[in-house]
């Protein structure tokens, strides 16, 4: 759990989530009854993470004004979960599972192959901004290991070639959509 | 998802197959083809034919015990629902998914999500409810929107929304996802959750079937137990409890993980043998590249390991069962718990200290914060199981774990305190000697694992 908010990271760029999703925050609003709109805060702090990259400070205020509740109770949300990044991150991050039934099948190799391979370490962004690597709790693939998320993609039963692949498949765009 | 199917086909299982059956079947996941198959036959029955007391009642009859770990009636469970005039009642889906070692649900809402859906709709008519939730963990993001493609064919079917199939009753069904929190998965976090808040556990009472979300009567279900009601409607709750032995009826999604030559998501009858679960050609096949087997976690990650010697055979000796009073058998001091069928194995070259802390690492992580004992007390088994782990530890640390265990358990908020304790007192129990060496021979200890541990000659 992070415990604090850098108040000195900021991020002046664009602020406004794209119309399909304004869209989709009135459609989620919409799915609760009368009031109970926050409901929808992980979900908008979700969309707006794909947006953005990250959440800032200044993203945080805004997804309040956006559901009409104070900036402390998305502060309160967003350091809680461990989904939402609250630093500038790479391009791509890499979460890997490394817990329990993924270690028993090599899940510390796999992190350590990818560090070497990156020249980074668990936390730390490449200098190119394209990869961050985390280590994430228990992704429900213990069946499937070792594994890596990366923007909700499971990539599963990773070996050190497989990792290489998917290193040269991210470097040359191939999961953009 | 890359899942590999030739190893799940459900073909290829022994024994009935009540969930998962269709599986493999192409375009399974849209609503034509599911229907096609039979379904939403437990919607037309309930709607048309029963009453929602009846829906309960063959729900009761069944036995169907939760799915998400604790085991309790689910039936039992929906008759404490509060139903005061004039207040709304929830249905929520428990679809969290975050107990080290399971992954069913998983497979079911990725491959079968109408079932789900069908299973709330059913459900939720039984309890009288016009909206429900499915709380998804925020890592399933690609399920979430399986299930609304789903959800909106449902609707445009008209077994989801107003006067479902001309018979009055009004549904509403939504997906509301976490953000990455095992707590999530303790109901009162999960209503919390799902109230978008941080996921801090409630005191109880009042208990959810009283005081849920937003105040109002609640009944949170695993997604297991929600699917098993449409085959117990559709068949009848006598029929689903003739499978199975005494209070562990009907079938059982078991996620098996860890050093099996076929690990996967494998649906079995309640009471099938330990040994055939591991061994048999129809399940896992054994140990994977001819290895030994060396402990067991039946359940995940929260219940008490087994050694070796204690995962075929009770210490009675009589055959261990894939049920929730065989599994348990022998209470803490040789037994386990069925938990929510996370079947972790592990091999001769495992290390039971390094998994410990694993997991110790894990519940530390993930502990809320709001009760000191669990906050302080994991992040302290997590420091002092690293130190053993490490060569770098002392004969007094193992007390000091069951001394830190003693004062967690009991006295937290919710389970995850003792859910982090139990595991690290069962590891020292059955595997003490392990751990010893690992303080004794500090150095071999980091070069080779302890191997197998021995049988006590007693048991």
């Amino acid at each position: 759990m992070k415990l604090h908010v850098d108040w000195n990271k900021r991020h002046a760029e664009k602020r406004e989530l794209s119309p399909e999703s304004l869209a989709k925050v009135n459609e989620l609003m919409t799915h609760v009854p009368e009031g109970k709109h926050k409901s929808a805060l992980i979900r908008v702090l979700h969309l707006a993470q794909i947006e953005f990259g990250w959440l800032s400070i200044e993203t945080m205020d805004y997804v309040a004004e956006l559901l009409k509740i104070q900036p402390i109770e998305v502060y309160e949300v967003a350091t809680f979960y461990t989904m939402f990044h609250l630093d500038p991150v790479g391009k791509h991050v890499f979460e890997v599972c490394r817990t329990g039934p993924c270690m028993l099948v090599g899940s510390d190799d796999i992190i350590s192959h990818i560090e070497n391979k990156l020249n980074i370490k668990v936390g730390e962004t490449t200098q190119d901004g394209m990869f961050t690597l985390k280590t994430a709790e228990c992704l429900g693939a213990c069946g499937y290991g070792p594994m890596l998320q990366c923007r909700f993609k499971n990539h599963e039963f990773l070996t050190k070639d497989k990792v290489d692949e998917l290193i040269d498949a991210y470097r040359s765009g191939q999961f953009e959509s | 998802m890359p899942i590999d199917q030739a190893n799940l086909n459900p073909k290829y299982m022994k024994g009935r197959k009540l969930l998962i059956e269709q599986v493999n079947i192409p375009g399974i996941e849209t609503f034509d083809v599911y229907r096609k198959n039979g379904g939403y036959r437990s919607v037309d029955k309930a709607i048309k034919t029963m009453s929602p007391d009846d829906v309960v009642e063959e729900v009761k009859k069944s036995g169907l015990r939760g799915r998400g770990g604790a085991g309790f009636p689910t039936g039992m469970k929906w008759s404490f629902l509060a139903k005061p005039e004039g207040v709304p009642r929830y249905l929520v889906c428990n679809a969290d998914e975050s107990e080290p070692g399971t992954f069913k649900d998983r497979y079911l809402m990725e491959y079968l999500p109408h079932l789900l859906i069908e299973g709330m709709i059913t459900s939720s008519y039984a309890l009288g409810c016009n909206l429900s939730f499915i709380y998804i963990r925020g890592e399933f993001m690609w399920i979430l929107d399986i299930l609304e493609k789903a959800i909106a064919e449902a609707y445009a079917q008209g077994y989801l929304g107003k006067n479902i199939l001309g018979s009055g009753y009004d549904l509403d069904l939504r997906v509301m996802p976490g953000g990455g929190a095992y707590i999530c998965g303790e109901e009162t976090a999960l209503i919390e959750s799902l109230e978008g808040k941080r996921g801090n556990p409630r005191i109880k009472p009042p208990f959810p079937a009283v005081k849920g979300l937003w105040g109002c009567p609640t009944v949170v279900n695993n997604v297991e137990s929600i699917a098993a009601v449409v085959p117990i409607v559709n068949d009848g709750g006598d029929a689903y409890a003739q499978i199975g032995i005494g209070r562990s009826t009907g079938t059982k999604l078991i996620s098996a993980s860890g050093n099996l030559a076929r690990p996967g998501v494998y649906e079995i009858d309640l009471g099938l043998s330990v040994e055939e679960f591991i061994y048999g050609d129809d399940y896992c096949r054994g140990m994977a590249n001819g290895k030994k087997l060396k402990a067991c976690i039946p359940g995940g990650s929260s219940v008490p390991i087994l050694p070796h010697y204690l995962v075929t055979k009770t210490a009675a000796g009589e055959d261990r069962l894939m049920t929730y009073e065989s599994l348990s058998d022998g209470g803490f001091a040789t037994g386990s718990m069925l938990g929510s069928g996370g079947f972790i194995v592990f091999d001769e070259d495992q290390c039971i200290v390094r998994n410990t802390w694993n997991f110790a690492r894990f519940y530390s992580h993930e502990s809320c914060g709001q009760c000191s004992p669990c906050r302080e007390g994991t992040s302290w088994m997590e420091k002092v199981l690293y130190r053993l782990e490490n060569g770098q530890g002392n004969l007094r640390d193992i007390d000091l774990l069951a001394e830190i265990n003693k004062k967690i358990e009991g006295n937290t908020i919710c389970p995850l305190g003792d859910a982090a304790a139990w595991p690290v007192a069962a590891a020292i129990h059955h595997f003490r000697e392990e751990f010893e060496w690992h303080v004794t021979n500090k150095e071999e200890s980091q070069t080779r694992n302890f191997g197998l541990s021995k049988e006590p000659v007693s048991a």
